[in-house]
């Protein structure tokens, strides 16, 4: 006699239909009247198969209706009956292929932000006698490794970061030329992106981007005020006044590429709504991205967590803005609810929490290569130089120490799949090791994981069609 | 599935795996499944009307209304089960070639030798 009990899942409904996200494969299912009717049932503990079919049938239900709904919800594992599921712990594939790699084309930089991860407090680099500007040898070798890495990839993508990006910007410059080049002969497809803080935009430099199809992060607060608290000069002088005159040439002429603004969240800056008014509506970007700052609880820019909460509060309104606006099929740029959404809409199911150390690694100016490039310049962190590759052991010890199976915290957790333990930068900077699961943001993860499973849903039901924006999204 | 509407890429992904690995596999003798049913065309002998193997109101074979001699190789063609004829799939497709007209030319089938 079988006994039925819930699995694991978390139920949501949006347009009026009910849902299921199945844990851990990511799968969503909408729910039909009975299968619905047979989770409740279970909500108040196990049954037995033949007392929930009897219960039905009095109800007026075939049997044969019930026993297939149960078969369908234990196939797909809502329901469960017997010994647990345990799923096997899937390691990638070594040596993974390549995807993105971002070079640190300088560690120096012109603003000095309180908050720098880099600079700040919190700072892991270490780039004392090492050199502060990447030359075009590095480059070049860095640029080969890629296209060496990258068996099987068709798309491959190159990132230039710092330190200020556009302090090299000549080196930026050969290098797109140069790769250019070599993916061709290799027959791949390459594409380029950058983040500055925008200071050093010139006409040429916005001309070279245009033409070049070159994507661009804006790294920006948001108005002058919020902006000019912790993103300063080394004077201390705010940097909003420079950088608003660039950014708006920027935007009108660099129409190739959707420009991204990216905020940083502190405890001073948490106005998110104003913030997004300001930088979508006033200064044009096509994409808005929020993140909280990566600190040490003990700083006083470090989010607590009323802050917390009420920038969930925000993020939620706004996503109810997004879904409005997908419902009338019009781009909304809240991209924090765009790249939930293009996972969960994927299905992803996570065994690492990114790409670092994976399909994607940065490149100091040293050559050195790093997890991503938040560890670059960090002797602790090192994982090769890029004129000797990847050194293999130190790869698979990162990856093995972040392996979602290695998170025990986790593995009760139902936005597992999407979160895996989150950012390994942040999880070092709080607990002093990568693999350790970022434990002060599981509220906020499964809060906003429900939010977006909610907005999903609803497009789910009444305009299933825009879904199909995320069909070939990060497809290689 | 009928009560789970697959919505999600890894939903329709699970439900392809789920009908290939739990589909049901239709055999001729089963009736009652509970999934719904598929469309399967059964040949042979054993659902179709075959009077070959008969005799006519008579007793003798001259009324059938397939001559007798196509007998000799009805399983040949139109049955499923495995009988003593070659295979017309792989091996013997031209077996029956000159026997145009089982009557009269049922003598041109021949043995064959594998």
């Amino acid at each position: 006699m079988s006994v039925y009990r819930l699995a694991e899942f978390h139920p949501f409904s949006g347009g009026g239909k009910e849902f299921l996200y199945l844990v851990p494969s990511g799968g969503i299912f909408e729910l039909g009247p009975l299968s619905s009717a047979i989770l409740r049932r279970l909500q108040f503990g196990e049954r037995a198969r033949e007392d929930l079919v009897a219960e039905f049938k009095n109800e007026g239900h075939p049997a044969a209706e019930i026993e297939e709904a149960m078969e369908e919800l234990e196939q797909c594992r809502a329901i469960a009956a017997g010994a647990a599921f345990t799923e096997p712990i899937q390691k990638p594939p070594t040596p993974f292929p390549l995807q993105t790699l971002v070079l640190n084309v300088t560690n120096h930089c012109n603003l000095s932000c309180k908050y720098c991860y880099e600079y700040g407090e919190d700072r892991l680099a270490t780039p004392e006698g090492k050199p502060k500007f990447m030359n075009a040898e590095t480059a070049r070798a860095s640029v080969d490794y890629l296209i060496g890495q990258s068996p099987g990839r068709r798309a491959i993508h190159l990132t230039f970061f710092g330190g200020e990006t556009l302090l090299n910007f000549p080196l930026v410059r050969q290098t797109i030329e140069y790769a250019r080049e070599r993916a061709q002969a290799a027959g791949k497809y390459i594409d380029f992106s950058l983040t500055t803080n925008g200071t050093l935009l010139r006409p040429e430099i916005i001309e070279y981007l245009a033409e070049n199809r070159v994507g661009v992060t804006i790294s920006l607060d948001g108005p002058r005020e919020m902006n000019d608290s912790l993103r300063v000069f080394k004077n201390g002088q705010g940097s909003y006044d420079i950088i608003e005159p660039k950014v708006r040439e920027l935007l009108k002429r660099h129409t190739t590429r959707p420009i991204a603004a990216r905020v940083t969240l502190t405890s001073q800056v948490v106005d998110v709504l104003k913030i997004y008014r300001h930088l979508k509506n006033d200064l044009g970007f096509h994409e808005v991205g929020f993140a909280p700052v990566t600190t040490s609880p003990i700083r006083l820019y470090a989010i607590g967590t009323n802050g917390l909460d009420h920038i969930l509060k925000q993020f939620t309104e706004l996503a109810q803005e997004y879904l409005e606006y997908a419902l009338r099929d019009q781009h909304h740029g809240f991209s924090n609810v765009s790249d939930t959404l293009g996972e969960l809409h994927s299905g992803i199911s996570k065994a690492h929490p990114c790409g670092a150390g994976l399909g994607l690694l940065g490149v100091g100016p040293s050559g050195d290569i790093a997890p991503c490039h938040r560890f670059v310049d960090s002797d602790t962190h090192k994982l090769g130089h890029i004129s000797t590759g990847v050194d293999r052991s130190k790869q698979a010890d990162f990856l093995d120490r972040g392996h979602l199976s290695r998170k025990p915290e986790c593995h009760t957790c139902w936005a597992r799949p999407v979160c895996s333990g989150g950012c390994y930068h942040e999880a070092y900077v709080r607990y002093g090791d990568t693999g350790h699961a970022n434990l002060h943001y599981c509220d906020w993860i499964r809060g906003w994981t429900d939010v977006c499973l909610r907005v999903y849903g609803q497009i789910a039901a009444c305009n299933p069609a825009f879904l199909r924006h995320f069909d070939d999204r990060k497809e290689s | 599935m009928k009560h789970l509407r697959a919505v999600n890429r890894k939903a329709v992904q699970i439900e392809e795996y789920l009908a290939a690995a739990f589909g049901d596999v239709y055999a001729l003798q089963q009736g009652g499944s509970p999934s719904p049913p598929r469309p399967h065309y059964p040949l042979g002998c054993s659902l179709v009307f075959s009077p070959g193997w008969e005799v006519d109101s008579a007793g003798g074979t001259a009324g059938l209304c397939q001559p007798v001699e196509r007998d000799l190789y009805d399983c040949y063609l139109s049955c499923f089960w495995p009988a003593q004829v070659p295979d017309h799939l792989n091996n013997y497709p031209d077996w029956t070639s000159k026997c145009a007209s089982a009557t009269k030319d049922w003598r041109n089938i021949d043995l064959v030798f594998p």
